[in-house]
């Protein structure tokens, strides 16, 4: 919501931008609007014609993708939580009215999948974040071969879902695993990493973060470089170390930046899907043994294409975006505090 | 707080971006990086690169089994027989052909539909432009899971169930793709430039393509290797709507993982074949995707 803000004004500004010498803009304005032929032929009311149209057209392609892959299907999506739909007989549905979202709300099982989308979304979008800020900063300083630094820290976001978890299940093998031996190395037990309740949500979130942390540290790295150097200037004037520095000057001006990171990632935590999935290999869309690390995602996968109630998804679908929008709205507020304690 | 609340509100507010301030301003551009910042780099470099690498060394050893103790850690010597397994048992054939069709079309149909929406946004005045803006905008948030169910049934009464199409039509065109175009035509394309076309009486297909397009070809391209590697790693639509008959890569990555397939090694030469493309295309244009992404972020 922010970020869409943040963007508006900058966009506003931009627009204003032209309006520097207002007598070249006009004069170009005045001579823009008026078609060459006299102003009743065909021609003319073409051009016309032309004129009001085109944006229109111009902007109906998105809108007409969006319209019926996104904003109509959303709506079927709310019609069918409230309908028995099962995939093996998709010619049967009957009106269940809440029955959806009140078997939903007394399964154990979608309060495991929402407590771990949790759990797993705070310990993937924590370190993520903070080791970004910290990248960032360190990709702002003058370094030899800058973009190298840059493109080799992007490469993990190159890579997919898929492949990187098939690596990564690899690499956490409770036997013989790279991780447990390296782990051995330095003396500390190996870890069941698939079993375990925390040591297999640290996994799946490991793969998100090796994944997103070089990315969000370019948006970071972005916004540091759009900080004036003149703040800096004045608060070592005043005697402010490059500690306080980064405190008190880099981290304020980054603080729009980092709401819209934050809430990016939210976003993202909340949809996890790919990686739980293709962790569990076999028993993927069951978020392990113990539904250990089933998430909302994957939950819902598991309901509507594995167990084939098409129903129970579509309720599971928009109780995740309305968990979304409050969300949202939280952030709102802490922001607006935020800016107002400011 | 104390230094910040006296010194910045102050700076703000008095000393707008006068002139020449000096390109990449952080802090940090004022000092080199010492050796601590480097040995810091090179760890995180070395994390982001490792599980790749060893994925490589995987990839060409023989042993069915790769975890082991102590792992692989030197390349073998069955790269190449691992991957033409993968490519024929695992079916990755068939996935890299649909993939790179379907994110090809993909690229294509965002990248010009994108460039249309965005320079209307960006230049062109027009009833409820704010409105649809800002709708645009807003459906970023609506997460992909809202619309699965209704797509899976509609694609199935169309008789479309497992065929291309059913992946390429819903991301055709796409608001992260809009908004960025909107963005970099606003500085990047002088109105004047348009003004004058129209006063020449060409019409705006006629702008489109001599005027828009050519002004837009830098950022066209970034949002195109940006689209691409989006729709090559898509995950969530194509897993559910496709199946091992007809699958994109990642489909069939993952019934490799699932499979039961006992050769290890097979499985990594699978990974590292559905991240080839991508790898060589950010060793081609590294630079500009790193680019795009900062200038998304900054503008976005």
């Amino acid at each position: 919501m922010s970020s869409s803000k943040q963007a508006l004004a900058h966009a506003a500004s931009a627009d204003a931008a032209p309006g520097d010498q207002p007598g070249a803009a006009g004069r170009a304005h005045g001579r823009g609007t008026p078609p060459p032929p006299g102003p009743d032929s065909w021609r003319s009311r073409l051009y016309r014609w032309d004129m009001k149209a085109s944006p229109y057209a111009f902007i109906a392609p998105f809108f007409i993708v969006f319209g019926a892959f996104s904003l109509v299907p959303l709506l079927y999506t709310a019609w069918y939580s409230l309908h028995n739909v099962q995939l093996a007989n998709l010619d049967g549905q009957t009106w269940t009215g809440l029955d959806n979202y009140q078997n939903l709300l007394s399964s154990d099982f979608f309060w495991n999948a929402l407590w771990n989308t949790c759990t797993i979304g705070v310990i993937s979008t924590v370190p993520q974040l903070l080791m970004a800020i910290g990248l960032a900063h360190l990709l702002n300083y003058k370094l030899r071969g800058s973009t190298v630094w840059r493109v080799v820290m992007l490469t993990p976001y190159a890579t997919s879902v898929a492949a990187a978890t098939l690596v990564f299940v690899l690499l956490y093998s409770w036997d013989g695993g790279m991780i447990n031996w390296l782990l051995e190395f330095v003396g500390i037990d190996p870890v069941n990493w698939r079993e375990s309740d925390w040591g297999s949500q640290f996994a799946v979130s490991s793969i998100v973060i090796w994944r997103w942390t070089g990315y969000n540290a370019l948006i970071y790295l972005a916004a540091m470089q759009a900080i004036p150097a003149d703040l800096y200037e004045s608060a070592a004037i005043d005697g402010a170390n490059r500690w306080q520095q980064f405190l008190h000057v880099t981290i304020p001006q980054l603080r729009p930046t980092i709401l819209f990171t934050v809430v990016v990632s939210t976003i993202g935590a909340t949809q996890l899907f790919g990686e739980p999935l293709l962790f569990g290999g076999v028993s993927g869309s069951k978020g392990g043994s113990e539904h250990q690390y089933q998430t909302l995602g994957l939950y819902m996968y598991d309901q509507g294409w594995i167990i084939g109630n098409l129903g129970k998804a579509s309720a599971i679908a928009w109780t995740m975006f309305l968990i979304l929008l409050i969300v949202a709205v939280i952030q709102l507020l802490v922001s607006r505090r935020l800016r107002k304690s400011q | 707080m104390s230094a910040s609340e006296l010194t910045i509100p102050q700076v703000e507010k008095d000393q707008k971006p006068k002139r020449e301030r000096p390109r990449g301003m952080g802090a940090g551009k004022q000092l080199h990086a010492g050796p601590l910042t480097y040995v810091v780099l090179t760890v995180f470099a070395l994390v982001s690169l490792a599980p790749l690498v060893w994925t490589a060394i995987a990839a060409s050893r023989t042993d069915r089994r790769l975890a082991e103790t102590p792992p692989p850690l030197w390349f073998g010597g069955n790269l190449f027989k691992n991957m033409e397994r993968a490519w024929e048992e695992g079916g990755l054939g068939t996935a890299m052909f649909n993939t790179t069709f379907v994110a090809a079309t993909i690229t294509i149909s965002t990248v010009v539909f994108a460039t249309l929406a965005g320079f209307a946004f960006a230049k062109l005045r027009f009833r409820f432009s704010g409105v649809l803006l800002m709708l645009t905008i807003g459906t970023m948030m609506v997460p992909p899971q809202l619309a699965v169910v209704p797509l899976y049934l509609w694609m199935a009464d169309l008789g479309w169930s497992n065929q291309l199409q059913t992946v390429i039509l819903p991301t055709l065109c796409t608001a992260f793709g809009t908004f960025f175009m909107r963005q970099y035509l606003l500085q990047a394309l002088p109105t004047e430039l348009i003004e004058a076309a129209r006063v020449d009486g060409a019409s705006s297909l006629r702008v489109v393509w001599h005027v828009v397009f050519p002004a837009a070809r830098p950022a066209m391209a970034v949002l195109g290797l940006l689209t691409f590697v989006f729709a090559w790693n898509d995950f969530l639509w194509p897993i559910i709507a496709l199946n091992q008959e007809n699958p994109t890569v990642q489909v069939a990555l993952n019934s490799l993982g699932t499979g039961y397939v006992p050769d290890q090694a097979v499985i990594m030469a699978g990974a590292l074949l559905g991240t080839l493309p991508l790898l060589i295309a950010f060793l081609l244009f590294g630079k500009q995707i790193v680019g795009g992404i900062m200038q998304g972020a900054v503008k976005g």
